[in-house]
């Protein structure tokens, strides 16, 4: 696997920046670009300039020849790239390929960013006359979920505190400062009763993965490979008011159950995971969402420690999305590349290492509104 | 670090798409009339809004249009403070979604009230409106 620093990476366009995660990935894996029979992207792509940009990607990777495609699962297209590579080394149909996700947010303004993101709910029913952006698509669940349960805007904080320390320590992630919470208190209101640091921010990066199956791994003699043990998938309705509630995404509870049947295992297997905090409320309802806590509990775990690197399952302890920064495309797959840094044991500093006891990590990708739910178990 | 080197692109474009909405026509003319409608399935009888010509519930493409009274209780809603850029000309706006008594839910702009007076479960009635430019839309309305 490969991973770019994240970050405002006007530095370099989006065939470079990628490249910068698809090298290492190639030569980690011993195979070569010519080598690759399959690529699948993960990219939004409206922000930067090329329309296609699997394809200038390929040929600047040198993997121009290999099938390819561009997956679009919103904020979930990381994810949804993975298990169109994993289904065809499965299926028997390849035997090994590449998965990248790429995305340069940073070449437009933040309002136009805003706006192309606040057109992917429902544009007609919710965008063309209401105005809905991505911050307050998630507002209406904090309102909710803090309604229902009492969870609290020092709740949501605490979510952004811990995500900043441990951004701050990984060199990848695009916020590299520690917060306090008056200072997420004492932020600008983007989308009441969220606030500038219960948002993640904009962000360029890109990562890459070479998934391959058990007898190619053999015949390439990798050492200690991580396993997908199951991609776990569901999808909810365009129309935020066609659902039932707002206290968390039946799209993430529906793709959780499903991965941990495929994979025999229960929320308390796991030892580490990265959960869609695109904004803090996500995180508490993931928390909830993906059976870590019983519903209405998720404030509990992040005011008691519980998804600290040394608490009773480590959530987010790259920075998340909320301080390592979101890249739309490329999250899922960053996603994976740092759980699979985790269960190798291999994490730098030491002190953002979890410790394993069943060699077992969840990535929970999110797209949308809760539109397109991911759930991948990891395992080595 | 030196600023990075970026070339602006002058090829500047402008999108305006042609919503298509010949098909739920009677919603948008009726919205002029002050009247805000729901297809109902007349093979399964379920009751769709924002109204569709098609019932995905159970495949059947015989809709008929029922009137919607409008009056509802907020579920929950938000604020906007900064704002996408085609909007950038408005104030700060609530957007609440509501249960309407009809069943259905409806997420509109709540209009005539501050933020810090709206509460989850207050009722509103969800009215139609004609914008001074001439758009036809509908928001909520404290009740």
């Amino acid at each position: 696997m490969g991973h770019s620093r994240f970050g405002d990476r006007s530095d370099v366009n989006l065939s470079e920046l990628t490249f910068e995660a698809v090298q290492p990935s190639l030569e980690e894996s011993g195979l070569t670009a010519k080598e690759i029979p399959y690529v699948a992207v993960g990219s939004m792509g409206v922000w930067s300039e090329e329309p296609l940009p699997a394809v200038v990607i390929a040929e600047y990777c040198g993997l121009t020849g290999a099938g390819l495609v561009r997956c679009e699962a919103a904020c979930a297209s990381g994810s949804a790239a993975a298990f169109t590579a994993y289904s065809a080394i499965a299926s028997g149909q390849m035997e090994s390929a590449l998965v990248v996700g790429a995305e340069k947010m940073r070449q437009i303004d933040t309002p136009t960013v805003l706006e192309m993101i606040g057109r992917a709910g429902y544009y007609l029913w919710e965008f063309e006359n209401f105005g809905m952006t991505f911050p307050a698509y998630y507002a209406v669940h904090a309102v909710q979920h803090m309604e229902k349960y009492g969870t609290t805007e020092e709740d949501l904080a605490l979510v952004a505190v811990k995500n900043h320390r441990y951004g701050a320590m990984n060199p990848l992630s695009h916020l590299q400062h520690e917060i306090t919470v008056e200072k997420v208190l004492g932020s600008s209101v983007i989308a009441w009763p969220l606030k500038l640091y219960d948002c993640c921010p904009i962000t360029d990066g890109a990562a890459a993965l070479v998934l391959a199956s058990e007898e190619k791994v053999k015949e390439l003699g990798v050492e200690a490979p991580v396993w997908i043990e199951a991609i776990g998938y569901s999808s909810d309705t365009a129309n935020l008011s066609k659902r039932e509630n707002y206290v968390g995404l039946e799209a993430s509870v529906r793709a959780s159950r499903m991965a941990y049947k495929l994979a025999g295992i229960s929320p308390k297997d796991v030892d580490v995971a990265t959960v869609h905090d695109c904004f803090t409320i996500a995180e508490i309802m993931a928390y909830e969402d993906l059976g870590f806590c019983e519903k209405g509990e998720g404030a509990r775990m992040i005011r008691e420690g519980e998804t600290e690197v040394d608490g009773r399952i480590p959530v987010n302890i790259d920075g998340g999305l909320k301080a390592k920064g979101h890249p739309i495309g490329t999250t899922g797959v960053s996603m994976l590349a740092e759980l699979t840094k985790q269960l190798r044991e291999e994490v730098k500093p030491r002190r953002r290492q979890a410790p394993m006891k069943n060699y077992t990590a969840l990535a929970h990708n999110t797209g949308g509104t809760g539109h397109y739910g991911y759930v991948t178990i990891l395992r080595r | 670090m030196d600023k990075p080197l970026t070339l602006k692109s002058n090829r500047t474009l402008q999108i305006t798409y042609n919503l298509p909405i010949s098909r739920t026509s009677k919603f948008w003319e009726g919205l002029k009339e002050g009247k805000i409608y729901a297809t109902k399935c007349e093979k399964c009888g379920r009751l769709h809004f924002p109204p569709v010509a098609d019932c995905g519930e159970c495949g059947s493409s015989n809709m008929k249009w029922i009137e919607l009274d409008g009056e509802g209780e907020i579920e929950t809603f938000t604020q906007v403070v900064v704002k996408p850029a085609s909007f950038s000309k408005e104030s700060s706006y609530i957007v609440a979604i509501a249960r309407l008594k009809e069943g259905v839910k409806a997420l509109a702009w709540l209009i005539g009230v501050e933020r810090e007076d709206v509460e989850v479960g207050m009722k509103v009635r969800l009215v139609a409106r004609v914008t001074s430019d001439g758009r036809v839309a509908y928001e909520f309305v404290p009740i």
